[in-house]
């Protein structure tokens, strides 16, 4: 029965290592191939963010198959990497925003105010 | 009197949980700085965060966790697909705007990371009086599909949950 | 045993990853792209680390892993912002 277990819980987390590998590589090499800036900054904030996620579940879970307890703290780099990658990628859009993308080829608001980032009146960072 | 002590009492809870996280040990010495730390922290943050967040539904906020979790999953596949076999003269990126209905800025601010999190969409601005999201999209052969699945599967359900 | 070949494996996927970020360092066509990748390196850095503390099998690598996290996220802010408005800390 646990001898089961234990293979169950190696061959699932040596999937997780697999999976997160290949996304990690993909999401490098998206930054490399994709020929837009703005398409650039789609593959390495969410692929990579799953390789990462997957490195951190098996350190989390690779003492089970021991006989040893879960490790919390890999939840708590986790939960920052998860709130902070949007925000990098948001700083990121706005940068291409205002230095390397045409503004005529944005679509309209549609409320009679400009984006934030290119118009005149800034709102309070 | 309790609530002047705690302002926000949400962020007390989650910084006490974090510290037990970061130290990855329970003492009771840590119990005293994880409390103190959750008292002071956020008095001397209060100036960014006046008002206290409505959540109507917490159990609503643990659901869509969930929902957005195996999205980004799911949705992971397809991005790593376009990546990696599309040509690249075939991939038709596009900007959507999205008009919103929603007013909380924390509930905003959570759409804003949900569209950035599910892969294919990164939300890049606002418009200057906060009621359009700028969305950039990596292939969207119909920019009017995306806007309509991220109103009905994400909006409609933070307006329940935070509205 | 099935376990150590799998982080051989995405320890290889990792480092190849690096490499490629090397290379878009380099070559980078805009200012952002340079960014985006140093991001990038910080977050395969600690896939990395991690990793490396489950090979070697202590938790004492995480601490290291925390605090890439923490300051890679803030260097990335900072240069944006300072892209963004001219200074830092206003």
């Amino acid at each position: 029965m646990t001898q089961t277990f234990e293979l169950a819980v190696e061959l699932f987390l040596a999937a997780i290592l697999v999976g997160g590998g290949i996304f990690a590589l993909v999401g490098s090499y998206g930054l490399l191939r994709l020929p837009e800036p703005m398409q650039r900054l789609h593959a390495p904030t969410k692929a990579t963010t799953i390789g990462v996620g997957a490195a951190l579940l098996v350190s989390a879970l690779d003492m089970l198959p021991q006989g040893g307890g879960i490790s919390w703290q890999e939840l708590l780099i986790t939960i920052f990497l998860l709130l902070t990658a949007p925000i990098t990628a948001l700083f990121l859009a706005k940068t291409l925003l205002l230095r390397h993308e045409d503004p005529a080829t944005l679509p309209e608001t549609g409320t009679g105010h400009p984006w934030a980032t290119l118009g005149e009146e800034r709102p309070d960072p | 009197m309790l609530r002047r002590l705690f302002p926000h009492p949400y962020l007390t809870l989650t910084l006490i949980v974090l510290w037990f996280l970061l130290v990855n040990q329970i003492k009771v010495g840590s119990l005293v700085m994880a409390v103190f730390l959750g008292t002071i922290l956020p008095h001397l943050t209060s100036a960014w965060w006046p008002d206290r967040p409505i959540i109507r539904r917490p159990l609503g906020l643990l659901a869509y966790t969930a929902l957005v979790m195996w999205d980004v999953i799911v949705a992971n596949f397809q991005v790593a697909r376009i990546v990696l076999f599309m040509p690249k003269a075939k991939i038709r990126s596009a900007w959507v705007t999205i008009p919103l209905d929603l007013r909380s800025p924390e509930a905003i601010s959570l759409l804003a990371g949900t569209i950035t999190m599910t892969p294919g969409t990164v939300s890049s601005d606002m418009s200057a009086c906060g009621k359009a999201l700028l969305v950039h999209s990596l292939h969207a052969p119909d920019p009017d599909e995306v806007r309509d699945t991220i109103k009905a599967r994400y909006e409609a359900r933070l307006k329940r949950i935070f509205e | 045993m099935i376990l150590t070949y799998a982080l051989i494996f995405m320890l290889g996927c990792i480092g190849l990853a690096l490499l490629l970020n090397l290379v878009r360092l380099f070559n980078a066509p805009t200012i952002t792209d340079r960014i985006l990748t140093l991001d990038t390196i910080t977050v395969n850095a600690i896939a990395l680390v991690v990793l490396y503390g489950v090979w070697s099998g202590t938790g004492l690598y995480l601490e290291a892993a925390v605090l890439l996290a923490l300051t890679g996220f803030v260097g990335t802010v900072a240069y944006c912002k300072y892209i963004l408005r001219g200074s830092i800390i206003e």
